[in-house]
Formats: structure tokens, C-alpha cells, sequence
């Protein structure tokens, strides 16, 4: 009896599975996975090859035969007991565990407005099918919410030579995970393209073909998507009497309330040293939280310390942040040839940066700025500022101090 | 398939950064050319096995090659995938440095 269960076949369930057993543990680990596929990558919805949308798996059937991962797919976890650790399904099986992995992810937050049912959503392959099956030239699509996911797909949908009307709330897009140098460029792209926005408005009532703003107005649209952020999953983990908060609260260890069960990914909100929580929603984060939950499930002692970074691509270019930059810091702006960086320091030691580039023009800088970063060294302004010095140079002069 | 090896001449290696790497198209075929810290030069497919996202504008570190777009990670050397979410080894090609000429072997 006893062995692991995982709740949740998304980015993070997953690679947990596959890193429990190179942690060692030799015991049943039964991966539960709500959607009826192989578990499979999200980010790739937003970013259609070719104009098609993927279903990119995250790994194949026999990889997870071969680790001996016992995944159920389709099935979903509706009850959790602490009490005789049990966790039962929705095909009515019940499963015991000696450690339990909650990796629920998150669920887009839905509209409240009348006719919001007519907004679709956007989190799933099935999702992204039902979008993209509609989204034909000449068509005509309200995107409510300016966040990553509605201006990832606004830009898909401009390059099928579809319509875009981008509704926010906020006097500006991209507000809440950009930072503002970013988010204006990215803001005029879209509006170069052609994207049509409405800021700072609200919405009074959703129909099968027009979006009625609050302070009147209307946007006509065959299709409507919500694109207004996602919600921890944290319903078993409420019912099961677990501590949540804005996400399912975790320890540095990734260990919730109870020392045997832990989360991690896009529903876990991990306590930071200064006090609060605080939680992630980037594919990274759910890789990089469910190796070291693993290895902590496996009985090892490790605190969670990586650097967040996400990226996002719209039209051709790619963006990318690390670290978390804050108004209150000082910022150096680095020129390329086909991007621009900008730096973020808090009292002369580099904290985060970001940069936004043609493809990946910013990727290699991004990557030494990390390692800057995690070095934890002063480093000189003038010289993050110019573009002849070479970020490597940097880092090699800092690790030999 | 044939096992025929052509060497083409593909650049100086004054062309590649010290630690550094340079994209090459031959054929209708792309790959990336490496100059490690030693000044040795090798040769891999171009793009990476995750993504079709060309390495030759990843950061090169030592004799690994980072990809710019999820950082997955490769030994040039080898090719071998020695980080996620790349799991799949890259080809390699055989290269040379003949009076600072690089030469690659294709096939
Ligand atoms: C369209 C789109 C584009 C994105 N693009 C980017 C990007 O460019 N860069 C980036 O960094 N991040 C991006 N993200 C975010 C990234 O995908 C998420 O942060 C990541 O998927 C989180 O992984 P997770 O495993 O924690 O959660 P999820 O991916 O949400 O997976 C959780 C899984 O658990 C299942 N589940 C929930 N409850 C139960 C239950 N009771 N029983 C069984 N199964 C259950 C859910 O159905 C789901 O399949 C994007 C997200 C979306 C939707
Ligand atoms: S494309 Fe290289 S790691 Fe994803």
C-alpha cells in the first residue's frame, strides 16, 4: 500500500513523476490527470506553428511506462482525506498514499457580467481548439483582458488576418508581469499590427455578437475570449482542511500544512523569508518546483531558491524577465543591435533584468544577467549600460573576485 | 541514406567568438559551429531537438550550448542533452581547423 500520488498531469505533476524516480524512489507513483490526453505543454497553445495549434506532449507513452509512472489520464481526484490518507477519483476508485503532490495548476477566472457565458476560455487544448476553429480571416475577435495570454493571442490571430479588439480594464496592457519600457513597445506592436484597444473599460454584458462596454459603446465580435487571469486550483486542498491563502500555502520546502503532502506549479504559494507568499505562473516555475518537491518527497532538505523567468512571443519578437523588478529600483538600459535590455539593481547589486529582441536576440544576455544575478556581486552600471562590454567578461571577473 | 561524407569549407574560425558559436546553412540544411575554449571547433545540427530553435544564438559556456528559447542544454562536444526540456540528442559532424580555415564533414 502506501507509494506517491500526484493530483494534476500538467508541467509540473509530470516532471515530478519523472524526477521522483531519479530522486530514487522506487515505490508506485500514480500520476491523476484531469484532461483526456497525454500530459502536454501549455505554452505552445498561444504559439501556433504554422497556424495550426499543437498538442506538444511533455513526454511519450513509453517514457512513462519506461519510469514505471502509472498515469491516468482523464480521471480526476474529487476528494482528498488527510485522516486515512486516501484520495478518491471521479471513476470512483480510491487511492492511498504515503506522500501526496498537489500540481492542480490553475483555472482561468471567469467573467461575471451578463452573457458571460459567451466568452470562451483560454487554458486548455480544448480550449485552444475551439478558439483557432473559429478564427478565420475576416472574422472579428474581442479579447477582454491585455494581459500575456490575450496579447499572445492577438498576435497569432492578426497573422491569420483576423480582427482584434483587446478590452482592459487597466490604463494599460501588460501591467501586471511587465515591466512598463516592455510593455509600451509591445503595446505600440500591437497597435502598428493593427489591433484595435479599448483601456480603462469595463464590461456591462457579453451577447452572441458584440461586447456592450460599461460606460456605453459596444465592440462587435463573432467571438468573444476572457483572457482576465487564472485562479489557483485549491478546492481539494480547502475540503482536506489545508492551509490556502492565494494558492495552497507551502513552506521553503514546498511542504503544505500537512508534512506529507506538498504542491507546487501555478497552484502553490510558497512563503517567502520576509514574510507572505507568494505564487508563480510561469512554465518554468512548474518545472523548477516540482524537481525540488520531488527530491524533498524523496526525504531530501532542499529550500526552494530559483530565480523566476518567463518569456512571452508576440510577432517576431521574443521577451523575456527575470527576477522581479520593482518601480523603486534603478534601471540601466542596454541598446542591441536588434533588442534593448534593461538591467535592474537594488543598492548596486543586480537584482533582475528583462529585454525585449527580434527571435532571441536577448536570450544570451538574459542568461549571463541570471548568473550576475545569482553571483550576487556589485556590479558596475556604466558597464551594464554599454553595449561593448560583454556580459561574460562581467561574470568572469565577478566569480574570480 | 548514404554514409558519404563531404568536408565543406565553412568559415574562419576568427568568424566565432572565443566560447562562442556561428550558424551555418549548407544544402538546405542548417547547423552551428562552435569554437570552445580551447580554440577546438565543432560542429552540430542547428537546431535544437525541443523546438526548431536555431543554437547558434544560445550562450556557450565551457563545451555546453545553452538554447536561447526554454534553456535546455547540450554538450557540443557529443551532442548530448544534458538539460531539460531538451531530451533528445543533437547530431554532431566532424570538424577542423586547417590554416584558420573551418571545415566541416556533412552527410
Ligand atoms: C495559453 C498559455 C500560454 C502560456 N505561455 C507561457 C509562456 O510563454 N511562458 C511561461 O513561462 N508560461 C506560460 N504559460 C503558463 C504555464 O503554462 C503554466 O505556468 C504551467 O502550465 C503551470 O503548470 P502546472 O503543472 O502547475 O499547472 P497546469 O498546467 O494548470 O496543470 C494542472 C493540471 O492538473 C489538472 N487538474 C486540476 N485539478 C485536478 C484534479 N482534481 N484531478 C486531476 N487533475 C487535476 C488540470 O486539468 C491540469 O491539466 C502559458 C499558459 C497558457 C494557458
Ligand atoms: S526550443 Fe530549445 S529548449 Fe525549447
Amino acid at each position: 500500500m502506501g507509494g506517491i500520488v500526484i493530483i494534476g498531469a500538467g508541467e509540473c505533476g509530470t516532471r515530478a513523476a519523472f524526477a521522483l524516480r531519479k530522486a530514487g524512489i522506487s515505490d508506485a507513483i500514480t500520476l491523476v490527470g484531469s484532461e483526456p490526453y497525454l500530459p502536454y505543454e501549455r505554452p505552445p497553445l498561444s504559439k501556433p506553428v504554422d497556424g495550426a495549434v499543437q498538442l506538444k506532449p511533455i513526454c511519450g507513452a513509453q517514457a512513462l511506462e519506461a519510469s514505471a509512472i502509472d498515469y491516468l489520464q482523464g480521471v480526476s481526484a474529487s476528494r482528498l482525506e488527510t485522516e486515512s490518507r486516501t484520495v478518491t477519483l471521479t471513476d470512483g476508485r480510491v487511492l492511498t498514499y504515503e506522500k501526496l503532490l498537489l500540481a492542480a495548476g490553475a483555472r482561468t477566472r471567469r467573467l461575471t457580467c451578463r452573457g458571460a457565458e459567451h466568452a470562451l476560455a483560454f487554458r486548455t487544448y480544448a480550449d485552444a481548439a475551439a478558439i483557432f476553429s473559429h478564427a478565420e480571416a475576416g472574422k472579428s475577435v474581442a479579447i477582454v483582458g491585455g494581459g500575456l495570454i490575450g496579447m499572445e493571442l492577438a498576435a497569432v490571430l492578426r497573422s491569420k488576418r483576423v480582427a482584434v479588439n483587446i478590452i482592459e480594464a487597466a490604463p494599460t496592457p501588460l501591467g501586471r508581469a511587465v515591466p512598463p519600457r516592455f510593455a509600451a513597445r509591445l503595446h505600440a506592436r500591437h497597435v502598428d499590427e493593427g489591433v484595435q484597444f479599448y483601456l480603462g473599460r469595463g464590461i456591462a454584458e457579453i451577447t452572441d455578437d458584440a461586447v456592450y462596454l460599461a460606460d456605453s459603446g459596444l465592440v462587435l465580435a463573432d467571438l468573444v475570449v476572457a483572457a482576465i487571469g487564472v485562479q489557483p486550483d485549491m478546492a481539494l486542498a480547502e475540503a482536506a482542511g489545508l492551509a490556502t491563502g492565494n494558492g495552497v500555502l507551502v513552506d521553503h520546502f514546498l511542504r503544505t500544512s500537512n508534512p506529507d503532502i506538498f504542491a507546487a506549479g501555478d497552484c502553490a504559494a510558497i512563503s517567502l523569508s520576509c514574510g507572505g507568499h507568494i505564487r508563480f505562473e510561469s512554465w518554468r516555475n512548474a518545472r523548477s518546483q516540482a524537481e525540488t518537491a520531488a527530491r524533498n518527497m524523496a526525504g531530501g532538505n532542499d529550500a526552494f531558491v530559483a530565480l523566476p523567468w518567463f518569456w512571452s512571443d508576440q510577432y517576431d519578437l521574443g521577451l523575456q524577465v527575470a527576477g522581479l523588478p520593482q518601480p523603486a529600483h534603478q534601471s540601466v538600459v542596454r541598446c542591441l543591435a536588434d533588442g534593448e535590455l534593461e538591467f535592474y539593481l537594488d543598492g548596486g547589486r543586480l537584482v533582475a533584468a528583462a529585454g525585449l529582441g527580434v527571435g532571441n536576440a536577448i536570450a544570451k544576455d538574459i542568461k549571463l544577467a541570471e548568473m550576475l544575478i545569482a553571483a550576487g556581486v556589485d556590479v558596475d552600471a556604466a558597464a551594464l549600460g554599454d553595449p561593448d562590454v560583454n556580459l561574460k567578461t562581467l561574470l568572469k571577473s565577478a566569480r574570480a573576485a | 541514406m548514404s554514409n558519404l561524407m563531404t568536408w565543406v569549407s565553412a568559415c574562419k574560425i576568427d568568424d566565432i567568438e572565443q566560447e562562442g558559436a556561428l550558424r551555418f546553412d549548407h544544402a538546405g540544411r542548417t547547423y552551428a559551429i562552435y569554437r570552445g575554449p580551447d580554440d577546438s571547433v565543432y560542429c552540430t545540427a542547428g537546431l535544437c531537438t525541443h523546438e526548431a530553435i536555431h543554437l547558434a544564438e544560445g550562450l556557450v559556456m565551457d563545451f555546453e550550448v545553452e538554447c536561447p528559447k526554454h534553456s535546455g542544454a547540450f554538450d557540443y562536444r557529443t551532442g548530448e542533452a544534458l538539460r531539460l526540456p531538451a531530451c533528445e540528442n543533437l547530431r554532431t559532424y566532424p570538424a577542423e581547423v586547417i590554416d584558420g580555415e573551418v571545415r566541416v564533414a556533412l552527410g
